[in-house]
């Protein structure tokens, strides 16, 4: 009576192999990225924000570029700043190509951080910069669906608060699936694997 | 008598040098990073102390701006936090940067708007009771250094 119980387990176990074994085929086939590869390890591009521009947006307006994730605020005088003059850089060294990425500033300081203070904020550093912001909601739903943490504290002074934020940078292709993150990696490999994800692998 | 007086001129001359510039001291690389509107902005300057003691700096003050704190970015676990610090060590004949990622100090309310260009005194003030007045060249958002 025990013995139909052995083929079942075997067909599990190499039914769980053969998963590995795709799971294991899809990673080498990817593109030669320098950057850590989160594909299928993180979801599509997905929110319903606010641009600089005031109009309602989702992830769906951003599909056909390459888009660059990354949470901060502007009442952040030197980390965000940092990033967003290096991915200013970064852009800079692709070229024309630069045309087809958008940088997605998300704001994790809705309460500070207007349109209007946004988009002041990210044309100060590359056009193809995108501010946004919606409602502490839609913006804690953002940051959670990419384990982005972030606390805001008082910090005293005239109403000033702290805020500590996620330093990744999030990259998803032109079909909005995510591909590359970004933590603290040389300026190079970004560089690298955008030029990657901007010619679907044919030049570095 | 008169030599004990001498003698307390003395010490207090000495004492006047010591609470005035900095002697060893110097700062080189002197930047601002200008963001839009009335943003706080960061200020960044190479340190070199030439003394034999270590020395701190311990803050600074600027006639351009209300209020300036010394700051310090730090990255963990792929977290940024930015926390307010006492002092900024600088070794015996060593340097120290303030730089972008690192310590820095934090400039709030401009008194005029500070535009990329100008130059902008600081006043950078240490743990033995010198000051160091140094002009820093504000750069425009982008910039990566000075």
């Amino acid at each position: 009576m025990k013995f139909p119980r052995a083929p079942r387990v075997a067909m599990l176990l190499l039914s769980l192999a053969c998963v590995l074994l795709l799971a294991g085929c899809q990673r080498s086939d990817d593109l030669p990225f320098k950057l850590t590869n989160i594909r299928g390890h993180m979801p599509d591009l997905q929110f319903q924000l606010t641009d600089d521009n005031g109009k309602a947006v989702t992830a769906a307006d951003y599909r056909g570029k390459v888009a660059l994730l990354y949470f901060g605020y502007t009442h952040c005088p030197d980390v965000c700043p940092l990033t967003l003059a290096q991915l200013h850089a970064t852009l800079q060294k692709l070229g024309p190509q630069s045309n087809d990425v958008r940088i997605l500033f998300v704001s994790v300081d809705p309460a500070r951080d207007t349109p209007a203070a946004l988009h002041a904020y990210v044309n100060a550093f590359d056009k193809h910069t995108v501010g946004l912001t919606g409602s502490p909601g839609a913006i804690e739903a953002l940051s959670k669906r990419y384990r982005s943490a972030f606390t805001r504290e008082p910090s005293g002074a005239g109403g000033n608060y702290e805020v500590t934020h996620s330093s990744a940078i999030y990259v998803f292709d032109q079909n909005g699936h995510a591909r590359v993150l970004s933590a603290n990696a040389p300026p190079e490999d970004l560089v690298h694997d955008l030029k990657l994800l901007l010619t679907g692998g044919t030049s570095p | 008598m008169k030599r004990g007086f001498a003698l307390l001129a003395c010490v207090l001359c000495a004492g006047l040098v010591h609470a005035g510039t900095a002697p060893h001291v110097s700062a080189s690389q002197a930047w601002i990073r200008v963001l839009p509107g009335a943003l706080p902005a960061g200020a960044y300057a190479l340190l070199r102390n030439d003394g034999d003691k270590p020395i701190a700096l311990t803050g600074a003050d600027s006639a351009a701006y209300g209020m300036a704190m010394l700051h310090r970015s730090s990255e963990t676990g792929g977290t940024s936090r930015m926390a307010m610090v006492d002092a900024m060590p600088i070794p015996a004949h060593g340097t120290q940067a303030l730089a972008p990622g690192g310590y820095h100090l934090m400039l709030m309310d401009a008194k005029h708007p500070v535009q990329p260009g100008d130059t902008v005194r600081i006043t950078l003030k240490f743990s033995d009771g010198s000051t160091l007045p140094v002009d820093f060249v504000a750069r425009p958002a982008s910039a990566l250094g000075g």
